[in-house]
Formats: structure tokens, C-alpha cells, sequence
């Protein structure tokens, strides 16, 4: 006797769907909409209706041409530099302490829910905790540096454009780096403990062995941290905009924040502001191409090279033997 | 070199402390005591002072509080039950799309909200969800990273033996998702749980846009209140009302620390 045979597959639709609709009506549809504003005359408070411009790209041309929009991406850039380059080094050194066999770091589990423990208190609150922290002419910080000696008066933090870009870069490392850490010693763990047996054997102190063995293994982690760092860098929002209001002149203003401005103040530019969101799409995109190579599936690509080598050694010999 | 290594990570702990220690001692500390000295590591006691003058302001943190715990609670139940039902669409059943569906969700896993922030509000303005929190719920029903997560996870814990023993009992599909996958994928459920409720209850961008009413602030706005003028001298109850916004982030995280940490080491890539 036959069995009915069931049909499954319509439930792998079925379950995806409540997701694919999610995605069309809250991030397609949106994306779509603020791509079409952007070729648009739509601007004021309160206003939904729009005719196309003439000139499609004129908001493109007119936001690429604005002084505070080059100076956001300037920004953006700098603070992000500032915080990366330190936050990275700092991660890999505790990594190397955290991750050393043989002279065994104790205490690692607390530590790390020290370090991680920034990541997760809002964002907002600690711009403003900042904010207080680097008051002036009275705050804790200028209170601190006093009693220290190091300056003789108050020093006005905020008023200048490169300790305020400081501070940011500031608290994104604070934030972020035990977040990476963290990533980076479950990278480690994740090595063949082989590579560092045989190490060992080969005499390598912990020095070496973290250069030349936990290193190279690292690599495809250390790409996917820059690059998730740099998408979540262009997002900057919450602590330039709370600490400082993008000031001094502009120096903290983000992408984000140059976005938010033109449509949420002054004469409510929705058109300028879309073009501008197109923009950082664009430049988010082509990091995501990037992240997108990086964590490509690794099976299908050697497969794939197995293939392409096999190919050409058979015809090789086809060559050869003819 | 060893008691190095112990005074680094030391100092690094104080400095993740140090800023919110500052900030719980001034919040029991009046305003001519900050400004004679900023800086103390012992409590006093102007504490329901402070309090008395930040709630006479427009700083009202248990509308905050209620309507922060309202979306991040319907934002984290939507995101956990349907990452797990698309993550099981993406594991269990053979559909000529499953693949392209992937690779889908890959590509989209980096799209920020920024990008269509401006059709999104045009959008919720037409449909008078504006001040609802709706718009900052519903979004939450597609969250690829943690499809992304849940997918891993039932690729490696699951056996297909248990589906299949399921439905020669006659359970229907969705039956034994509920009651038999869901029950499995508790581990995995709770870890991303808990990060997409903090990152829902941090959100600030979303709610900055679409809120307007101060009834519906969430707590992050209720936060940005204290930067205006109406506080601008009173420090002990700037420092408090910051405290008691960081207060139950803290209960969370120290409470759940352990499954924290594990879960930022899962969410890593393996090669």
C-alpha cells in the first residue's frame, strides 16, 4: 500500500512569511519610499504630498555640495579612527592575557563582565553621564585634574573641537572594546589546539605563538569586527548628538545627525534628508559587500577551487597527451 | 609581568565602574555640595531632595520606565517567536527558495534604520502612527541577525528524528514547532532575548523621530530631558535621574551576567 506522501515545502513558506511581510511593509517599503523623496520637491512640516524635481538629482548635488554634510562624513570618520585603532590593540592585548595556557590569568569571568558591562547601559544615558562628568566650570573630571596638579584652572572641554571629538572616540572604545575582546578569545577558542600544541613543540614563546599562530587565525574575525565597526560607526547617533549637539562648529556632527536635522528641524528638507540617507546607503552597502565576502560560505568556495583545479589538471593532460 | 597584567584589567574594571559610581554618589548629594567638589566616592544624604526636585519637572521616570518596558517586551517576544518559526523554515524544509532566502537575509543583515528613516516616518505619518508604539514594535518581527543566530543554533542541537516522530503521531507542523522546537531552542531563545530587549529598551533614534507626545516617552527620551534648560543647575537631581534610568539595566545585567558574556561569545563568527 502507498502512503499519502505529505508536502512540506509549503511550510517553509509559510513560517518565512510573517518575517518576508515584516521586512516589505517596515524596511522595503520605507526604503523604496525615502529613495523616491529623495527625486523630490517634499519638504515642510506636516507635509506628505510631492511633485518630482526637474533636475532628479538636484537634492544629491545640493547635500554633496553642503559644507555640514562633508563635515559629518569627516567626522564620522575621524572619531571612528580615534576609537578603532586603540580599541582594537587593546582588545588583542587582553586577548594574548586571556587566552595564554600558561601562565593562566585568574578572575577572567568578572573581568570581563567588567569590561562588557558600558556596552549595555543606554546610550543616552551615558552621553549626558559624560556630558556632567566633563562640567565646567565645576565637574568631576576638572575636580579630579585640579586635586592632581595637572592643570591650575578649569579647562573648558566642550567649547574645543578636538578633547569633544576625544570624548566620543572616548566612550565608543569604552563601550566597545570588551564586546571585542570578548569575540576575539571565543575566536581563539575556536582554533585547533594542534596548531598551538605543535608550537609548543617547536619551542615558540607565548609572544611568538600569538603572533605568528593566533594571529593569522584571527584574521577573518578582526575583518568582520573593522567592518561591523565601520557600518555601526556611520550610525552615530545618541553621544554626539546628547553631549554636544554635533558642537563645537560642527566638529561631532554625524551622518546620522546631518540626516535627522534637515528633516526633523529648520524647514523640515524630507527631500534633502532622503537623498542623504540614500547616500550613507550607498557607502553602508558597499561595506556590506565587503562583510558579505568575508563570511562567504568557506565549503562551497574550496569546493568550488577543488573543482576549478581538477578542471584544469584534466585538461592538462588532455594537453599533455595529445 | 603577571601583577601587571592584574593591575591593567583592575584599572580597566574601575574605569567601567568609576563614571557610574561618580554618578550614584551625586545623586544623594545636593547642588552646593557638587559644586564645592564634584568629585566624591561617598554618598550623603539630599537623596529624596534630589527627587523631590526632578519629579516637579517634566523628567517623569515611571511613564519612562512603563512605556520602555510596553515596546521593549512586544519588540522581544515578536523577535524571538518569529527569528526561531523563520530560523525553523530555514532548517527543516526542503523549498526550492530556501537557499536565495538566505542569502537574502545575509544581505540585509547590515541595514540600518537610518537609510529609511524618512520614508518610514512619511509612512507612519500617513497612517496616524505617529506617537503609537506600534512602529516601534512590529519592525521587530524581521530581525536577521538573530534568524541568523537561530539558524546555527538549530543546526547544530536539532535532530530531525523528533520532527519525524512528531508527525507520525499525527502533530501538525506548527503543533510541533510550539511545543516541541520551541522547548529545545530555550537556551538560544533566552540569550538573544535578553539583547533584544536591552536593544530595544536603548533605542533612541526611532523614538526621538516618532514620539511627540510626552505621555509616550520612553525612558532614553526622558533621559535627553535633562540636558535642557529646566535642570540646569540642579546636579544632584541630573545625576539621579540618570541613576534611575541606569538602576534596572543594572538588576538585568549583573543578574544575568554569566548568560550575557556566553552570548557575546556566540554571536561571534566561527571559521
Amino acid at each position: 500500500m502507498r502512503r499519502k506522501s505529505v508536502n512540506y515545502a509549503k511550510y517553509g513558506y509559510l513560517f518565512s512569511l510573517p518575517f518576508v511581510l515584516a521586512f516589505l511593509v517596515f524596511s522595503l517599503y520605507p526604503i523604496i519610499y525615502t529613495t523616491v523623496i529623495g527625486f523630490t520637491d517634499l519638504k515642510g512640516l506636516g507635509k506628505t504630498t510631492f511633485k518630482f524635481l526637474s533636475n532628479p538629482f538636484q537634492n544629491y548635488q545640493a547635500v554633496l555640495k553642503t559644507v555640514s554634510f562633508q563635515k559629518a562624513l569627516v567626522n564620522t570618520a575621524i572619531i571612528w579612527i580615534i576609537n578603532f585603532i586603540p580599541q582594537l590593540l587593546l582588545a588583542l592585548l587582553l586577548t594574548a592575557w586571556f587566552t595564554n595556557n600558561r601562565h593562566k590569568l585568574r578572575g577572567q569571568g568578572i573581568f570581563k563582565v567588567m569590561f562588557y558591562m558600558p556596552n549595555i547601559i543606554t546610550a543616552a544615558t551615558v552621553a549626558l553621564l559624560f556630558y556632567a562628568m566633563f562640567g565646567y566650570p565645576k565637574g568631576p573630571v576638572n575636580d579630579l585634574l585640579m586635586s592632581l596638579g595637572i592643570i591650575d584652572s578649569p579647562y573648558y572641554f566642550l567649547i574645543h573641537k578636538w578633547p569633544t571629538r576625544g570624548i566620543i572616540s572616548f566612550i565608543q572604545f569604552w563601550t566597545w572594546y570588551g564586546q571585542t575582546m570578548i569575540v576575539f578569545i571565543s575566536g581563539v577558542l575556536g582554533i585547533n589546539p594542534e596548531l598551538f600544541e605543535a608550537a609548543d613543540i617547536d619551542g615558540a614563546s607565548g609572544p611568538q605563538t600569538f603572533l605568528y599562530v593566533t594571529l593569522p587565525c584571527l584574521k577573518t574575525i578582526m575583518l568582520f569586527t573593522l567592518v561591523t565597526s565601520m557600518i555601526g560607526g556611520l550610525q552615530m547617533f545618541d553621544i554626539p548628538r546628547l553631549l554636544n549637539l554635533g558642537g563645537p562648529d560642527q566638529s561631532t556632527l554625524t551622518a546620522s545627525m546631518f540626516i535627522y536635522d534637515q528633516a526633523f528641524s529648520g524647514s523640515y528638507m524630507y527631500n534633502r534628508a532622503s537623498a542623504a540617507s540614500m547616500i550613507l546607503f550607498a557607502i553602508i552597502a558597499v561595506l556590506s559587500a565587503i562583510l558579505f565576502y568575508i563570511m562567504r560560505d568557506k565549503d562551497a568556495i574550496r569546493l568550488a577551487k577543488e573543482k576549478k583545479a581538477r578542471m584544469k589538471a584534466w585538461k592538462a593532460q588532455r594537453r599533455a597527451a595529445r | 609581568m603577571m601583577s601587571l597584567k592584574y593591575l591593567v584589567c583592575i584599572i580597566l574594571s574601575i574605569l567601567s565602574i568609576l563614571p557610574f559610581w561618580i554618578m550614584v554618589m551625586n545623586a544623594t548629594r545636593s547642588t552646593p555640595e557638587i559644586q564645592q567638589s564634584a568629585l566624591s566616592l561617598l554618598p550623603s544624604k539630599y537623596l529624596l531632595n534630589n527627587l523631590n526636585i526632578l519629579l516637579n519637572k517634566s523628567f517623569n521616570p515611571l511613564t519612562g520606565f512603563f512605556n520602555s518596558l510596553i515596546i521593549a517586551t512586544g519588540a522581544t517576544v515578536l523577535t524571538v517567536y518569529f527569528s526561531s518559526l523563520t530560523a525553523y523554515a530555514l532548517t527543516v524544509y526542503d523549498w526550492k527558495l530556501r537557499q536565495p532566502f538566505f542569502t537574502f537575509i545575509m544581505a540585509i543583515l547590515m541595514i540600518p534604520a537610518q537609510v529609511s528613516i524618512i520614508g518610514f516616518y512619511q509612512f507612519m505619518y500617513r497612517v496616524h502612527w505617529t506617537n503609537s508604539f506600534w512602529p516601534l514594535i512590529l519592525p521587530s518581527i524581521a530581525a536577521p541577525g538573530v534568524v541568523f543566530f537561530m539558524r546555527q543554533y538549530l543546526l547544530a542541537t536539532l535532530q530531525l528524528d523528533i520532527i519525524n516522530s512528531a508527525r507520525i503521531d499525527g502533530a501538525r507542523e506548527l503543533y510541533t514547532f510550539n511545543r516541541i522546537i520551541i522547548p529545545i531552542m530555550k537556551p538560544a531563545i533566552a540569550t538573544q532575548a535578553i539583547f533584544a530587549f536591552v536593544g530595544s529598551w536603548n533605542q533612541f533614534f526611532m523614538p526621538l523621530v516618532l514620539l511627540t507626545d510626552s505621555k509616550k516617552y520612553t525612558m532614553p527620551i526622558m533621559v535627553s530631558l535633562l540636558r535642557g534648560d529646566i535642570y540646569k543647575t540642579e546636579f544632584g537631581s541630573i545625576y539621579l535621574g540618570l541613576t534611575l534610568t541606569v538602576l534596572p539595566l543594572f538588576i538585568v545585567y549583573f543578574t544575568l551576567s554569566k548568560y550575557i558574556i556566553a552570548g557575546v561569545a556566540l554571536g561571534s563568527i566561527k571559521e
